[in-house]
């Protein structure tokens, strides 16, 4: 890959990544929605944006700066479901999203198990 | 409505003892409290325990101050932020004292002050320890996120303070700094403000709302006292009950009107709107407050004590934030 | 009549309390969210890139392994207790990017560890994110049966 190609990537994924955490941030700062509300709203709208078409034209674009927040989660989980339908069928629905993203859960799951057994909640200053 | 005790007897305040954390140590008041926590635990495997463990030590070292074996407390009257009162309970527990656990949010030790007088100018009582205790770390577990969680704060947060503060009352007339004279029992109260992270603003309208009572009960007005200290409103819920005290006809007098918690902490700590938690009030007053008592530079002091009667079950139903505010009037000689 | 003369003294004291309240510093909060957001991306871009460059991966592996790395980071991150100062600072910035789910996992385990293995690390584990889960799975089944549905009547 070319110096200049990589960088031009990395741009695109700084910029659009900062813009989709700024959208966050409007809602963290106007809506007083908790953090754990605007993870949830994030996930739904990327499974919803996928499902319209509208998302799989900003990954291709951005790359990490579309799949990496949360909108990314919620965009796997329905390109999963919809892609598993085509070739499986019916239950491809209920198998295809967890499937694009068991690495991740399972990744959550054994390194928060793990956190928890090494270290200690620290006070804060 | 008459809401104000007028006691028969004066009740002394014979001796007082804080204990702060960390954090506070570093804040305004520092010199003011008789012991800085080194670390948040106390040498105690949880932050439940090491409350617990504050609690303990405060009132042992209140009664020793006060020259009480700690054998001759004839009460405790304690409470805290935790679920079934767990600091006071199970400090209790080790004091082995006869035992009152009070809630009343952060408005306890006021609350515990009223009726510690109470149940010593009713001659029930030769003393009374009242204490309140509240940890930064127990309170944030119970009511907000985990500590570890990556969160904003809005500006109107205010940090609850590791802090715990007791307070030996009895029935002798003599040689003390302070005497409670009135206690002012307060009301619910509860203009339908819904965001937990403004705790002030759901505070303030029962602070107005005590302060009126005692004012009408007493026939006195800011003029009679040298000092209104607020518990824990932060400098926001300071500013609301300055504008509802005046929107009620009260001339307010600004250089009056101390709020604990908008003191506890320098603004470079970021702990943005001010103190809070049942030890922010139990501290202040028992460390700075009551010096200012001993040194004569406030002869009559109007504490008042507030808390927010919320709980997380109580949040996620969607309920307002009620309020409740005693006060304690105290006298030197 | 007595109701809406209350409804009016809350509604006057809501103001009152807008008034009186200041607000975030919006500018520095957007500023803060953009750059660490972004960085989080590029970190995440980086390890894609290096994937497929130097690791000879496909295109789906190489996301998993991004997925991976960026969880592994945010729950270390919570462990050592950084995150949360991290999270202070920037906000959603570091709330939305797959980070800030690792870090809603890891942080309520190791808060709970106190409280036992099981009911506490076990059960707590999802306590913030659980909801992420449910919601996300519930809506992409949603969307594959649409497609199923879709599929089959043209």
């Amino acid at each position: 890959m070319r110096v200049g190609d990589m960088i031009g990537i990395l741009v695109k994924a700084f910029v659009v990544g900062g813009l989709i955490c700024c959208v966050g941030q409007t809602l963290l700062m106007f809506t007083r929605l908790s953090s754990a509300r605007i993870l949830v709203l994030f996930v739904v709208s990327g499974v919803v944006l996928t499902a319209l078409g509208v998302y799989k034209p900003l990954v291709d674009f951005a790359g990490a700066g579309a799949t990496v927040p949360l909108l990314g989660f919620g965009y796997s989980l329905a390109s999963g479901a919809i892609s598993a339908v085509q070739t499986e069928g019916f239950f491809g629905a209920f198998t295809g999203g967890i499937v694009r993203t068991a690495a991740g859960i399972s990744a959550a799951v054994l390194f928060g198990f793990l956190n928890a057994l090494i270290f200690k909640p620290h006070a804060k200053r | 409505m008459n809401q104000t005790l007028f006691f028969k007897n004066r009740i002394a305040v014979r001796s007082r003892a804080s204990m702060v954390g960390p954090k506070e140590g570093k804040g305004p008041l520092a010199e003011y409290f008789d012991v800085i926590m080194p670390d948040d635990l106390l040498g105690k495997p949880s932050w439940e325990q090491a409350e617990s463990e504050m609690v303990r030590r405060t009132v042992l070292m209140c009664a020793e101050k006060g020259g009480l074996p700690a054998e001759s407390i004839s009460v405790v009257l304690a409470g805290d932020l935790l679920n079934q009162l767990m600091s006071s309970g199970f400090a209790a527990r080790e004091l082995g004292t006869p035992f009152f656990g009070l809630y009343g949010a952060c408005s306890t030790f006021v609350e515990g002050l009223v009726l510690g007088s109470v149940l010593i100018d009713g001659g029930y009582r030769e003393n009374a320890v009242c204490a309140a205790s509240s940890h930064f770390c127990t309170a944030e577990r119970q009511f907000r996120f985990p500590l570890e969680l990556g969160t904003q704060r809005p500006p109107a947060a205010q940090w609850t303070a590791t802090a715990a503060g007791a307070m030996l009352l009895d029935a002798r007339k003599e040689n003390a700094p302070a005497y409670v004279t009135h206690g002012t029992i307060g009301r619910v109260i509860d203009y339908q403000i819904t965001d937990a992270s403004h705790m002030g603003a759901a505070m303030a309208p029962a602070v107005a709302d005590t302060i009126m009572a005692h004012f009408q009960d007493t026939k006195r007005d800011f003029r009679d006292y040298d000092l209104i200290a607020t518990g824990d409103l932060g400098w926001i819920g300071r500013n609301l009950l300055k504008e509802l005290l005046i929107q009620r006809g009260v001339k307010v007098d600004d250089e009056k009107l101390f709020d604990c918690g908008a003191n506890l902490f320098y603004q470079e700590q970021d702990p943005h709107a001010g103190g809070s938690g049942c030890g922010c009030v139990a501290s202040v007053t028992c460390g700075y407050l009551m010096k200012l008592m001993e040194q004569r530079d406030v002869r009559r002091l109007l504490v008042v004590g507030s808390g927010a009667m919320l709980s997380t079950t109580s949040q996620q139903q969607g309920e307002s934030i009620p309020g409740i505010a005693y006060a304690a009037c105290l006298e030197g000689e | 009549m007595q109701n809406k003369r209350e409804q009016k003294k809350y509604r006057q004291y809501d103001q009152l309390v807008k008034r009186l309240t200041p607000g975030s510093n919006y500018l520095q909060g957007y500023v803060r969210a953009f750059w660490v957001g972004g960085l989080i991306c590029v970190i995440g871009q980086l390890i894609s890139i290096a994937g497929e460059e130097w690791l000879g991966m496909t295109d789906a592996s190489a996301s998993m392994l991004t997925s991976v790395v960026l969880i592994f980071l945010g729950t270390t991150l919570t462990g050592l207790g950084v995150y949360d100062d991290i999270g202070r600072y920037a906000g959603a910035g570091s709330i939305v990017p797959i980070t800030g789910f690792a870090n809603s996992i890891a942080s309520p385990a190791i808060e709970f560890r106190r409280e036992g293995l099981v009911l506490g690390v076990g059960a707590k584990l999802f306590a913030i994110s659980g909801p992420v889960l449910v919601y996300g799975i519930v809506s992409s089944i949603a969307v594959g049966i649409i497609y199923w549905l879709a599929g089959r009547i043209f």
